[in-house]
């Protein structure tokens, strides 16, 4: 029996893994991809750490920064802690060889850091940061930390199981006992004991199926097993909108091109909003411009194509290939689409999973409640790693005293019959259009502004297709490789979750942070609290 | 506008109909598989050319799908050298394990100041999504199956130069056997690297590493004329000159 099972092979995964195994665990990391396919090679603009190393910074302001984002309803100590342990964070990345951008050494004054070499990485401003603060590697941050963190987990000789797809936490009595998968490649339903598990399996951005930039797979597969097994999701109507995806393709463009200086401009060529304020606000301007009939675009071109280059090569590339635009001669069309699920899995102090003792979360899973109403920019890669260290410590502490007594296989069981009943399901129906359906309706009713009728409206319409789902059934009956099936769970999974999402959103009659509601336009303290649902248990 | 699936089922490849106008080949692919053939399987993940997952063959040349624009009668088959799974799928698992054969990563960390020059040494090879289409273009494959390969030489490169690492000879002389000398320099790696970096370059420079490091390449030694003490000569020789 495995000490720790980590399920989930993006930064959080990787560095809980590699926390649990210095701390002496055996470590098993399973993935429904390979490990450096996450979505965390996605994060493009940087890593908050007050390092001060492009001018004054402290932890302090960095906490006030991000309690100030969330709009009243992070967990202050739990930001203190992510905050603070910014700065050995980056030195941690610093010693496994993460190749940051760099800076001339001479200008900075700060002595405050142990590890000199941090000294001079470069640092750059984000939205809503009160310093230059996030620590990056040109527009490549996320894929530079995750491919070292993965080269470091082969260093260290950690074992994978590529391309096993998450089916049911095993939680009898309330307590991890282990985990059901489905290997991708021969069908086989498996199961795997273990003494502590550890969610690091992502977001559910991916439910805006066409109005996200999140890849295909972010469908909140572990947050759905976590409901199911009897856990508690918490303040799941938070989702960011990123204010600049490319128009046509939804391809993010890093908050960083407005952080070295890019501008908001509107069809009259007139900036409509101080573009370095936090994603929330930024977004619903867009979208208030859009609702005029305003086509809005990002200008970088006076920052010129040799810093364009420098700062922001993926970018260009990315503009030129998808929207047939360089960004250095022409201005970008863009729109705000879902970026990132604030909330996700509920956790407490030690990142353990409300309701399933053993079972930890974390990253854009969990909700650690750092982020609150609205992530600021270069927090998500300091609470992937950060956190994802902190989540692997835990994880083993609870592996050393729990029980090595193994489960029986009934979830086993009852999770192959669920997969042959998929099989011998016949029908002409297929969830592809419904998977279409589910993004569009999200984006128009459960979006940047919401109303309580239109919302009511998307509960009642992914009610009818939770019924519906019923009638829909696999077009590909391969027991091998079958992306179809997978595609099919994933769906079943964001939808299981769209209600939840709804009903806390309908249930928060005000406006806050990423959540916000026409006729309910401010902040009401009655709402300074966190909604956490959660399943009743079925009776024996 | 209609294109060619190679389908491993049947080992022939299908055509499929698309309509006209611009579209990146793995919104194709999905168009195709929500639309007309919910069988055809296909690996897909970030759509902006960073997460690797979704590299195949476009009339025999390596295309990242979601960066790849389709044309009328493109022909669309799985990477080379690697197990297909199913269809354009394939099992890229052999090809991860010359990351660990090759050891490419930081050994012994040691204290450095790197600067902004330093960071621009190995900006380039930092930026390998692990595509593994160097891999698949690679013609040493055809011979010996056991080669370290491009992107692994790369990565071995990368920490090599790092001023950090305190042990470069270490990373050095573990990528000797199936390693640099093993490389023909044909540069087709370089040619279909979609995100712009140069295994061959890198790989020239490891051989030039891997002399000041007292290794020399074997297959010189074993020339007619041949003394395996020659020296530094071994910078960008081509083992495969004299054959």
């Amino acid at each position: 029996m495995v000490d720790v099972l980590v399920i989930g092979s993006g930064g959080a995964g990787l560095s809980a893994a590699l926390a649990a195994k210095e701390a002496g665990a055996s470590v098993l990391v399973v993935g429904k991809m390979y490990p450096t396919n996450s979505q965390t090679s996605m994060a493009q603009g940087g890593m908050n750490a007050a390092l001060g190393n492009a001018g004054e910074d402290h932890v302090s302001l960095h906490i006030a920064d991000t309690i100030k984002s969330a709009h009243g309803l992070c967990d202050e100590e739990m930001v203190r802690h992510m905050c603070a342990d910014a700065p050995k964070t980056i030195e941690w990345l610093e010693k496994i060889g993460v190749p940051f951008s760099r800076i001339d050494i001479s200008n900075n004054k700060s002595t405050l850091y142990p590890l000199p070499s941090t000294l001079s990485i470069s640092q750059r401003q984000m939205g809503g940061a009160s310093a230059k603060r996030a620590c990056y590697a040109q527009d490549y941050t996320g894929l530079k930390i995750l491919h070292t963190l993965y080269d470091t987990c082969l260093k260290e000789g950690i074992p994978f199981l590529d391309e096993h797809y998450l089916l049911n936490l095993i939680v009898p009595e309330d307590t991890i006992k282990g985990v059901t998968f489905l290997d991708i490649r021969t069908g086989e339903v498996k199961q795997i004991d273990a003494k502590s598990v550890v969610m690091a399996t992502g977001g559910y951005g991916g439910i805006y199926h066409g109005f996200t930039t999140n890849m295909y797979g972010a469908t909140g597969d572990g947050i759905a097993a976590v409901l199911r097994a009897g856990g508690a999701v918490s303040d799941m109507e938070f989702i960011q909108f990123h204010p600049t995806a490319l128009k046509h393709s939804c391809i993010l463009i890093s908050e960083s091109a407005r952080g070295e200086g890019g501008y908001l401009l509107n069809e009259a060529g007139e900036r409509f909003v101080d573009e370095l304020k936090p994603r929330d606000e930024v977004a619903r301007a867009i979208f208030s411009q859009m609702q005029e009939g305003q086509r809005v675009f990002l200008d970088v071109r006076h920052l010129g194509e040799e810093k364009l280059m420098e700062l922001l090569p993926q970018e260009v590339a990315l503009c030129k290939l998808h929207e047939h635009v360089d960004p250095a001669q022409e201005i970008i069309p863009i729109k705000p689409v879902a970026h990132y699920s604030m909330g996700g899995i509920d956790v407490d102090h030690a990142l353990e999973v409300t309701g399933i003792k053993g079972c930890f979360a974390v990253g854009e899973c969990s909700n650690a409640k750092v982020h609150g109403a609205n992530r600021l920019g270069g927090n998500s890669l300091l609470e992937i790693t950060a956190f994802g260290r902190f989540c692997g410590e835990n994880a083993y502490k609870h592996a050393v005293y729990a029980s090595s007594k193994p489960t029986d296989d009934s979830q086993r069981e009852k999770d192959r019959r669920e997969i042959d009943a998929l099989f011998a399901k016949e029908s002409q129906e297929s969830f592809y259009p419904y998977r279409e359906a589910l993004g569009s309706l999200f984006y128009e009713k459960v979006g940047i502004v919401r109303e309580n009728h239109t919302l009511k409206e998307a509960l009642n319409e992914v009610i009818a297709m939770q019924v519906h789902q019923k009638t829909m059934a696999l077009h590909d009956k391969s027991r091998e490789n079958n992306q179809n099936l997978i595609e099919f769970l994933e769906f079943q999974n964001v939808l299981l979750l769209a209600p939840a999402i709804i009903s806390a959103a309908i249930a928060r009659d005000e406006s806050r942070g990423a959540h916000y509601k026409i006729g309910f336009e401010n902040e009401n303290d009655d709402f300074k609290k966190h909604i956490v649902l959660q399943w009743k248990r079925e009776m024996a | 506008m209609q294109i060619k699936v190679l389908r491993s089922k049947t080992g022939t490849h299908q055509l499929y109909t698309l309509p006209a106008g611009e579209i990146p080949l793995l919104s194709a692919l999905v168009y195709i598989k929500e639309t007309q053939d919910a069988t055809l399987t296909f690996s897909a993940g970030c759509r902006a050319s960073v997460c690797g997952t979704c590299a195949v063959r476009v009339n025999g040349r390596e295309e990242l799908a979601c960066a790849y624009k389709v044309k009328p009668g493109d022909v669309i088959e799985p990477l080379q050298y690697h197990p297909v799974l199913r269809d354009l799928k394939v099992d890229k698992d052999k090809a991860k394990e010359t990351l660990k054969k090759g050891m490419t990563w930081l050994h012994q960390f040691q204290e450095a100041v790197l600067t902004h020059e330093d960071e621009k040494r190995t900006e380039k090879q930092t930026d390998c999504i692990l595509c593994n289409s160097c891999y698949s273009a690679c013609p040493v494959y055809a011979v010996n199956p056991d080669f370290l390969g491009p992107f692994a030489l790369t990565r071995a490169y990368r920490y090599s130069v790092d001023k950090r690492e305190e042990d470069a000879k270490g990373i050095i002389d573990n990528i000797q056997n199936n390693g640099v000398w093993d490389c023909t320099l044909c540069g087709e790696c370089t040619a279909v690297c979609p995100k712009g970096i140069d295994p061959k370059m890198d790989i020239t420079m490891l051989r030039g590493e891997s002399v000041k490091h007292g290794h020399s390449d074997p297959s010189f030694a074993t020339q007619s004329f041949g003394t395996p003490d020659f020296g530094g000569g071994g910078f960008g020789f081509d083992p495969n000159a004299g054959v």
